[in-house]
């Protein structure tokens, strides 16, 4: 019977695998071109894209990462060829879309997401270790609203177009991509805002950035791999499938790291990253919280908006949108230290989370 | 008489939470879980054979699964 109900990629073994390639790629995308200790991070690469559209005018994060789109499209060609694709909806979509604001905003103020806190680990950035403290810490306090009947509520079967509407944005931001294509020294081709420096100037080239996303996706969804149940089903259950995933991720990232050396170890003057201890703990605490609110990491939640989730959706679009109010409002960080209005902003969010999770509890009968 | 967990539209973990929730009153008998995507039925399967309890059957209802476990 457990043969039936579980695929190969469902199994220990499976998800091991999928982390495993995760952290091999991740590197690989940074020697091609990507950010250093970012060849994957979600939060990043979506604040790149809400700089690609002008929702922030941040000179040096912009760029349409093709990593995201291929995320939900590689996503949505797994769950079609094994008929997992199930259009949903209705389950608190402003609530999911506010989480994901402030899940952008913690991310900002540590400078990455739980993917990134990974990576960065990997690479030897040891202030990773105080945003995976503030994750670990972020994610427990969800999962003490979990077991006190916090939900979001049900969501419901509805139109195919609903599922589609997210693949069908990335489309075509792919498409706008090789219309307005990046064209060297110039800011902005089209209807795209392109880096000249910085971050958001460094990637591998798209098509390569394009087909590791596909691939990604696809393993993603089979898997169901996410960084931050990873850490809240070991806490609530005891259940370590998912964090064997995320294990192997590091595992396989820091291996990959040192062949390619890509390995520097230390606090001081890590790329993209402040030793603001406190705030990388803080920003990440309250990324996690809530992640752990809207059931799924900023990873997890392109898959399942890839698969038909429109509440998911939201939740992505509140996070480029939350990358748009950080970078517009001086809340995202830099390697200098947090921004001028960041220090707050993560305490706001934290107190919104809180009211959240003590003000939707219900018992489900 | 089994009892009935209705987990469809719920969002992760609610699914297992709830599942692990009647395991824990019940003890023992017949559990019968509905679901409505593979991931749930992935979790909810996986949650009840971590706690001892069998997948006896898992059939394709409407749009999502019913899955009848047991515990003797």
């Amino acid at each position: 019977m457990s043969r039936k109900v579980f695929s190969f990629f469902a199994t220990r073994w499976g998800i091991i695998t999928v982390g495993a390639i995760i952290g091999v790629l991740a590197p690989v995308l940074q020697k091609l071109g990507n950010p250093p200790n970012m060849g994957i991070c979600v939060a990043c690469f979506e604040r790149d894209i809400a700089g690609a559209l002008g929702l922030h005018r941040a000179a040096v994060v912009q760029y349409m990462r093709p990593e995201i789109i291929g995320f939900v499209l590689g996503s949505m060609i797994a769950a079609y060829i094994f008929k997992e694709f199930r259009a949903r909806a209705g389950s608190a979509p402003i609530v999911r879309f506010i989480l994901g604001v402030f899940a952008m905003i913690g991310g900002l103020v540590f400078l990455g997401c739980p993917w990134r806190a990974a990576l960065r680990l990997a690479g030897g950035d040891g202030n990773a270790i105080f945003g995976l403290l503030g994750l670990i810490v972020g994610i427990w306090i969800g999962t003490l609203f979990l077991k006190n009947g916090y939900n979001l509520g049900r969501s419901q079967p509805t139109y195919t177009t609903v599922g589609w509407l997210m693949p069908l944005t990335m489309l075509g931001f792919l498409v706008l991509m090789l219309i307005f294509p990046q064209i060297t020294g110039q800011e902005k081709n089209g209807v795209f805002f392109y880096s000249i420096k910085g971050p958001g100037s460094m990637h591998a080239p798209l098509i390569v950035s394009l087909i590791i996303g596909l691939f990604i996706g696809f393993l993603a969804q089979r898997s169901r791999f996410c960084t931050m149940g990873a850490i809240r089903d070991f806490i609530l259950f005891r259940q370590a499938h998912l964090l064997l995933g995320f294990i192997s991720l590091i595992i396989f990232a820091f291996l990959t790291n040192l062949v390619l050396g890509q390995f520097n170890p230390g606090f001081d003057k890590q790329p993209v990253a402040h030793t603001m201890s406190l705030w990388n703990f803080g920003g990440m605490l309250l990324s996690g919280f809530a992640f752990a609110l809207a059931g799924g990491c900023p990873g997890r939640q392109l898959f399942l908006a890839g698969e038909g989730d429109g509440d998911a959706a939201v939740f992505v679009f509140g996070m480029i949108v939350g990358a748009g109010i950080a970078h517009n409002f001086g809340l995202a960080s830099s390697p200098e230290g947090v921004g001028p209005y960041g220090i707050p902003a993560v305490i706001t969010g934290i107190l919104v989370c809180l009211f959240i999770g003590f003000t939707m509890r219900r018992q489900l009968s | 008489m089994s009892s009935i967990v209705d987990a469809r539209g719920l969002s992760c973990p609610q699914p297992v939470i709830l599942t692990m929730n009647e395991i824990k009153k019940v003890q023992k008998g017949e559990i019968i879980v509905l679901v409505d995507t593979d991931t749930s039925k992935e979790n909810v399967s996986r949650a009840a054979i971590s706690q001892g309890w069998t997948i006896k059957e898992v059939v394709p209802e409407g749009i999502g699964y019913k899955i009848t476990i047991t515990k003797d």
